[in-house]
Order: C-alpha cells, then sequence, then structure tokens
C-alpha cells in the first residue's frame, strides 16, 4: 500500500516554548521530510495560540508531536487532543505525565522489577528546610560520589551534571535548579551507554537494535548529543547478544509498564557485569540528524520515512471523534 | 544506468544485522584547527526560545528599522532598477562603487574624519571589514586586544584566525590607558606578538559606554608611542543621544589608526553594507583580500544605499532613529532602576543599544539563563564577551528591539529572577560556581543576528 493511500494531512508539531525548542524545531523539520519522502501532505506547526484553529481546519488530520520537553512529553498538549478527539501518534497525555518525569519514571520502572541507580528527588525547598550543608552530607553517605544530578523534569541532559566530590554539588543543584523546581540525585552507573527505540505499527510494541553511544569527550552531554562527529554511534551495540536481547527486553517492559503507545525510546547502562539498569525513557525520542532513534530505524533496514508514515497509519485507524472539530471550531 | 534500491521490507530486519558504526561526520577527522570548537551549544540553542512572542528579549542586538519610510525606500530602488539596474546587477570593483565610497566620506565627515574616497573599501557589512583586516594582519597565535569586555562579533572574528585575544579592562570613559600600557608591557616581555587593539569608542557594544575626548587623546599617544596599529569599529557613533558626536580616533591620526564603519544602525543592515578606512598600503592588501573572498562587495546594494544616501534626508532618520533609542533607553533605565534587587548595577549609554549589567558576588548569568527563559525574559550572559571565560557576574541588555513598554515589562521578569537566584544563592552558599573554571566559549553563545 502507497503511504499516501487513506491517510490525510499530517500536522507535525515542533517548536514550542520548552528549553528545547531548537532541538524539537530539528527533529520536526527531520520527520517532516521524511513524510514528504513518501509523499504525505505535511503542515509544519509551532505550538501557539492558532493551533487549535488550525486543527480544526484540517479536519481528520492526524497530529505528529515532535516537542521536547514541558508541554510536549509532560501530555499537557496531548491531554488537549485527546479531550478534542484528535489522532495523535505517540502516548496519552497520562502515561507522558509518568514517563517525563524522572523521579515518579523510576519509582515506577523499578516497582516493575527493572534496575534502576539508587535516586533521589529533591526540590529546592528541601535544601532551605533541612539546610544544604547536611543535606549534602547526606547525600554523598548515601548515595556516594560520582553522583548524577538532573532536572527531573527535561531532556537533552540540559542541567545535567557528574558530580565526583562534594564541593561540585552545590553548583550542580543550582544548575540543574535552573531547569525546574525539582532534582534527581543518583548514584553515577559505570558502564556502556546505549538506548533502545521501541516502536509499535499496530502490530504490538518491537524494540529497535540497541545503540552504543561513545563520546569523544566521555560525556553524552548537549554539545555531544547535537554536533555532528562529537559522538561515535554503534549500531547493534558493541555487546554479546544475550546483554543485546536483555536491553531489548528491558526497553520492552518500560514501554509496557508506563503504559506507552507507537514510539518511545529508553536510555540504559550497561554495567560490566552485563545488567542493564534503566536511566530515563523518553515518549518524544529525538529525531534529529544526530539522534540516535533515526540510526537505529536505518541500521534495522527501513526508512525514518516508513516508519513515520507507519505510526501516522496507525493513529489514523485509531481516530478521533466528531467532538474534535466543533470544541476547535469554537 | 539507472539504479534502483532494494524493496524496504514490511518488518524491520532485526536479524544478521550490519552494524553501523559512525559519527555521523564523515569528515570529522578533516576540519582545520579553526573550526575546533565549533560546536552545538545549549545557551545559544535558548535563544531560539527568545525569538517567541511570549519572552520579552533583551537579548538580540536587531536594529529596529519599524520607522524606516518604506514608501521612500521602495521609489529610490525603483528608480535604480529602471534607470540603472544594468549596472547595478553587474559585477564591480573589489574596492567598491565610487559613488557610495563618496558618500562614505561625507558620512564619516560628521565624526570630524577626512577622508579621500580612494582610501575607503566597502566591505560587506563591517563585520566582513574586521575578517578581511585580520586575515591580512594576524597568523595564528599573534595578540589582539580587545575592551574587557568586547564585541562577540569580532570575538568570533579573532577565534577564527587563531589569533589570542587579550583583554583590557575599562571604566566608565571606556578603555583605560593604564591597564593598556600594563598589557603592553606585560605582552612584549613575553616576546608576543600584538597585531593590533580593537576598540569601539562609541556607546560601546556590549559595556554601553563612550571613551571621552581626553580619553581619547591620551589612547592615541600612548598608542603612537608604542607603535600600535588601533582597529576603531564605529557602528554607533551617529546613534548619540545628547549632543554632537565626539570625533572619531580616526579624525585624530590616520596612520596608526583604520577605521570600520557601518550602515546596518543608520539605515539598514540587511544591504550588508560597511567599510574600511586605511592607508593606502593596507587598502590595497584590502581590496586583493576582498577580490579573493567575493570578487566584490554586493553591487546592488551599494548603489541602493547610495541612492538611499542622495535622495532622503538621511540625517534627519538618524535623528528620528535617535529619538527613538533613546526612548527605550529610558524605559530600560527606568525600569532596571525600579526592579533590579540590591546590588546590581549597570553603566548608562548615552548612545546605541546597550546596557551591561553587573549582578550582586555569586550570582552567574550564564547559568541563570534557562530560568530567566522559563519567566519569559531573555538577555544575553556575559561571558559571551569575554574570550577566557570570565563575565558569569555581567549581562548585556538591548534595548534596541522591544517597544518601551515590554522593556520595563522584561526588567520586571529579570527582577524577578534574580530574586530568585540570590535565595538559591542563600541556599547553596555563594560562589558556588568558579569563573576560571568556565571554557571559553564566548562568540558561541550569543543570539545570532536574526534574533531579536
Amino acid at each position: 500500500m502507497a503511504d499516501n493511500e487513506y491517510l490525510q494531512t499530517v500536522i507535525v508539531l515542533s517548536g514550542g516554548l520548552s528549553h528545547e525548542r531548537d532541538v524539537s524545531l530539528r527533529s520536526g523539520r527531520r520527520v517532516s521530510q521524511a513524510l514528504r519522502s513518501r509523499g504525505i501532505e505535511v503542515v509544519e506547526s509551532d505550538v501557539d495560540s492558532t493551533l487549535l484553529a488550525r486543527l480544526a481546519g484540517l479536519n481528520g488530520s492526524v497530529v505528529f508531536p515532535l516537542l521536547h520537553g514541558e508541554a510536549g512529553e509532560d501530555g499537557a498538549l496531548r491531554e488537549v487532543f485527546e479531550l478534542l478527539g484528535v489522532p495523535f501518534v505517540g502516548s496519552v497525555g497520562s502515561a507522558c505525565r509518568v514517563a517525563f518525569d524522572k523521579s515518579i519514571a523510576t519509582t515506577v520502572v523499578r516497582a516493575g522489577g527493572i534496575r534502576t541507580p539508587t535516586q533521589v528527588a529533591l526540590p529546592h525547598e528541601t535544601f532551605r528546610e533541612l539546610g544544604a550543608p547536611v543535606l549534602v552530607d547526606a547525600l554523598g553517605d548515601q548515595i556516594g560520589f560520582p553522583m548524577m544530578i538532573k532536572p527531573s523534569r527535561c531532556g537533552s541532559a540540559l542541567g545535567c551534571s557528574k558530580v565526583t566530590r562534594p564541593a561540585e554539588l552545590p553548583a550542580a543543584m543550582v544548575g540543574a535548579y535552573a531547569y525546574g523546581s525539582v532534582a534527581v540525585i543518583e548514584e553515577f552507573v559505570t558502564g556502556t551507554e546505549v538506548t533502545v527505540a521501541v516502536v509499535d505499527r499496530g502490530n504490538g510494541p518491537i524494540a529497535l537494535p540497541a545503540v552504543e553511544i561513545r563520546p569523544e569527550s566521555g560525556v553524552y552531554d548537549y554539545a555531544a548529543r547535537y554536533t555532528a562527529g562529537a559522538t561515535r554511534f554503534l549500531c547493534p551495540a558493541e555487546v554479546s547478544s544475550e546483554v543485546a536481547n536483555g536491553c531489548a527486553d528491558v526497553a520492552l517492559r518500560v514501554h509496557a509498564i508506563l503504559g506507552l503507545r507507537d514510539l518511545s525510546r529508553t536510555d540504559l547502562i550497561v554495567t560490566p557485569g552485563g545488567d542493564a539498569v534503566f536511566l530515563e525513557v523518553n515518549v518524544a525520542p529525538g529525531m534529529t540528524e544526530t539522534s540516535a532513534v533515526p540510526l537505529a530505524i536505518e541500521t534495522a533496514g527501513w526508512s525514518l520515512g516508513k516508519m513515520s508514515a507507519d505510526l501516522v497509519r496507525a493513529a489514523a485507524a485509531r481516530g478521533g471523534h466528531d467532538r474534535t472539530i466543533q470544541l476547535a471550531a469554537r | 544506468m539507472s539504479q534502483t534500491s532494494p524493496p524496504e521490507p514490511d518488518e524491520p530486519l532485526l536479524e544478521r544485522l550490519r552494524q553501523t558504526d559512525t559519527r555521523l561526520d564523515h569528515y570529522v577527522d578533516r576540519y582545520a584547527a579553526r573550526a575546533h570548537g565549533m560546536t552545538a551549544s545549549a545557551i545559544r540553542a535558548l535563544f531560539a526560545v527568545a525569538n517567541r512572542p511570549e519572552v520579552v528579549s533583551l537579548a538580540g542586538g536587531m536594529p529596529n528599522i519599524t520607522d524606516l519610510p518604506l514608501d521612500v525606500v521602495g521609489s529610490v530602488l525603483n528608480d535604480l532598477v529602471l534607470n540603472d539596474g544594468r549596472r547595478a546587477m553587474q559585477y564591480g570593483s573589489g574596492q567598491g562603487e565610487p559613488a557610495i565610497r563618496e558618500a562614505i566620506c561625507d558620512v564619516m565627515r560628521l565624526e570630524n574624519i577626512s577622508a579621500h574616497p580612494d582610501d575607503v573599501m566597502v566591505s560587506v557589512g563591517s563585520q566582513q571589514g574586521l575578517d578581511l583586516l585580520t586575515r591580512i594582519f594576524c597568523n595564528p597565535g599573534d595578540v589582539v586586544l580587545c575592551e574587557a569586555p568586547s564585541y562577540v562579533g569580532a570575538l568570533g572574528v579573532f577565534r577564527s584566525y587563531q589569533c589570542e585575544v587579550v583583554h583590557v579592562a575599562m571604566d566608565e570613559q571606556g578603555l583605560n590607558p593604564s591597564a593598556l600600557a600594563d598589557a603592553l608591557r606585560a605582552l612584549r616581555r613575553a616576546g608576543r606578538t600584538v597585531k593590533f587593539l580593537y576598540t569601539i569608542p562609541n556607546h560601546h557594544n556590549p559595556a554601553g559606554v563612550t571613551q571621552s575626548l581626553d580619553r581619547r587623546l591620551e589612547l592615541l599617544q600612548l598608542c603612537e608611542r608604542a607603535d600600535l596599529l588601533v582597529v576603531e569599529d564605529n557602528p554607533y557613533g551617529l546613534l548619540g543621544f545628547d549632543g554632537e558626536p565626539i570625533p572619531a580616533l580616526r579624525s585624530f591620526d590616520e596612520h596608526h589608526v583604520i577605521y570600520l564603519g557601518s550602515f546596518s544602525k543608520t539605515f539598514a543592515p540587511g544591504f550588508r553594507v560597511g567599510w574600511v578606512l586605511a592607508p593606502h598600503a593596507v587598502r590595497e592588501k584590502l581590496v586583493l583580500a576582498q577580490e579573493a573572498a567575493t570578487l566584490c562587495p554586493p553591487v546592488f546594494s551599494q548603489f541602493a544605499v547610495a541612492a538611499y544616501l542622495a535622495n532622503h534626508d538621511w540625517r534627519g532618520q538618524i535623528k528620528v532613529f535617535r529619538e527613538m533609542y533613546r526612548e527605550r533607553r529610558d524605559a530600560m533605565i527606568t525600569g532596571l532602576t525600579s526592579h533590579m534587587p540590591a546590588g546590581t548595577t549597570w553603566t548608562y549609554p548615552e548612545g546605541g543599544f546597550f546596557v551591561w549589567l553587573t549582578l550582586p558576588p555569586g550570582i552567574d548569568s550564564h547559568a541563570m539563563l534557562p530560568r530567566a527563559v522559563t519567566a519569559r525574559v531573555a538577555y544575553v550572559p556575559g561571558t559571551a564577551f569575554y574570550a577566557d571565560g570570565f563575565g558569569s557576574r555581567h549581562m548585556r541588555l538591548s534595548y534596541c528591539f522591544p517597544t518601551p513598554e515590554r522593556i520595563i515589562e522584561g526588567t520586571r521578569r529579570l527582577g524577578e529572577v534574580l530574586e530568585y537566584e540570590a535565595s538559591m544563592l542563600e541556599i547553596f552558599g555563594t560562589g558556588v560556581e568558579s569563573e576560571s573554571g568556565r571554557l571559553a566559549l564566548g562568540p558561541r553563545e550569543a543570539p545570532g543576528p536574526n534574533q531579536a
């Protein structure tokens, strides 16, 4: 079947007001190009006060959200689409809300029997109430060094730092709180960094081959993620088939435990002993020129265009309902 | 012969995969050393958010051309195409067209510069003039002296030619002569080659200060004694709010000063017409370098600017711009006075686009930017204006583009962010981040030219 058969216009959403706007615009452009290469009509749209009217004017179209960061991945916008009955690619709002927040997702995934780093989530008020020096000492004792500090609700490694000694911790906390009011403090897990995409085109979720990430600088930070050449990617990862299967299994279980839909990407560390440790999951994984998911798709012998078109078709088949346009048109 | 790729499988091939091993850039090991450090930046990416209308951007440096009479410009361009289109759309001279070079001399006369059109070379904005100057003067490792802080675009040029920038302190009258003398002594003692001093005497970007007449004379004396070449960058000289412009450095010394000028702020930046006024020998080399770089600067733009200058009251237009910027400067100062927390200080610009803020000790403008963007206000962290990683206690605020009401609202938001930041410092202690620990990413961490 041709990709454009039975498909209405696809509205690729990117941009928004999050700190990851720039990355989102890149993801949006790439997916739009990929869909167009399959003969599908695409409207690229930012998220602003004209969006709902635009949706109303494109009756029956499918939304492909490529918004990273808050509003895109925290489920808020998706809840609006659900309310309006607009078919969209990706997980529902409630699942995103859980998955996007590292402190909540880690707890839920751990409860599902998956190994996660020891983690504490702390709003900055807690440091004020209890006193930073005492808390910093306690974190050092309980989590140990090195540790990872991350904003609880942010992507692209923004605000993340590795802390190797107590003196570095306050600056790292301030850096994380610059991106949100809650930070997670995690045990630093040493091992091989891999990421596994899970896709479901309507016949059940499958894991794509794991992508191994080797940043030249040793740290997969913002520059390593978005500067072509700064990171070496190996797909499938250079791990035994047993470990590869273990990674795929963890990614599929994370996808299921969190109730995710269509597409997710789970970031893992493979320990020297071969265990896959969950770091975080993305409900709107990056699709930029330097992102891992398109690489995994291509290694699997697919194209980004085909996978995107399949996801859109699955979303269209799920459909929306007529309330959509009535509400939006008001 | 046509090639057909194998059909894409309906299911992904998860068995017997061929491994992909890639850095996503086939040429990654072939770039010149000067391309190292051209990396993505989280700070620069934040300016993409600043362009959204919800955000009050005090970050960009885009001239405000709302008041430009488009009907006049339109009719000038219409006549140009009809009457002179075949010349205006043809290749031109590497040095630039005679008519615009003559007009440029008229413009420079307003700042007491007496020059001959033969000594002017037109460039693609003064930015390209600086690029060509650096190209013909600087070898990798040569030292360029700059104010502390300095224009981010200039630092980018010096970096791309692998120069070492040494910053020289400023005070409320601009570049400090004794600091300059100290720097020269230290560098010469260390056996370093200092190629020139780069300075912005008027309404400095980003510091917002202007060199007094006495200061100019003192600096020139010093440079003459030291046989130090001065590159005077003067994009804002005619945008002073009070009184007549102070004579340019070049007006006192035609041998030691190379002058960079621009129509970007006095007319419109889109034409990309700037110029270099240089002694004969330098100018000859610049023209050859210009021919190598572009064959000739954009001819149509030169004709357009020359026709605008000939047919429109451009001096009156500059007055209109000045009043518009003065109103915005006043709004900025009013907003800062109302909303900045204790311990914050700022410069008082008498022209140009920018105010330079100094924050209370311990507050880091670089680390704070994401929080400011969340609060829907943007600025440029001071670190962008230093080649050595310093500047985190400062920020540049621009008042050129937003309306006065938006400027005041921006300062209100900024005030809240600073209060919040101060409370974070209270929790975690001052001096949580050491300036010297930061990589010198300066020139990569400022908004692009098309960002408000």
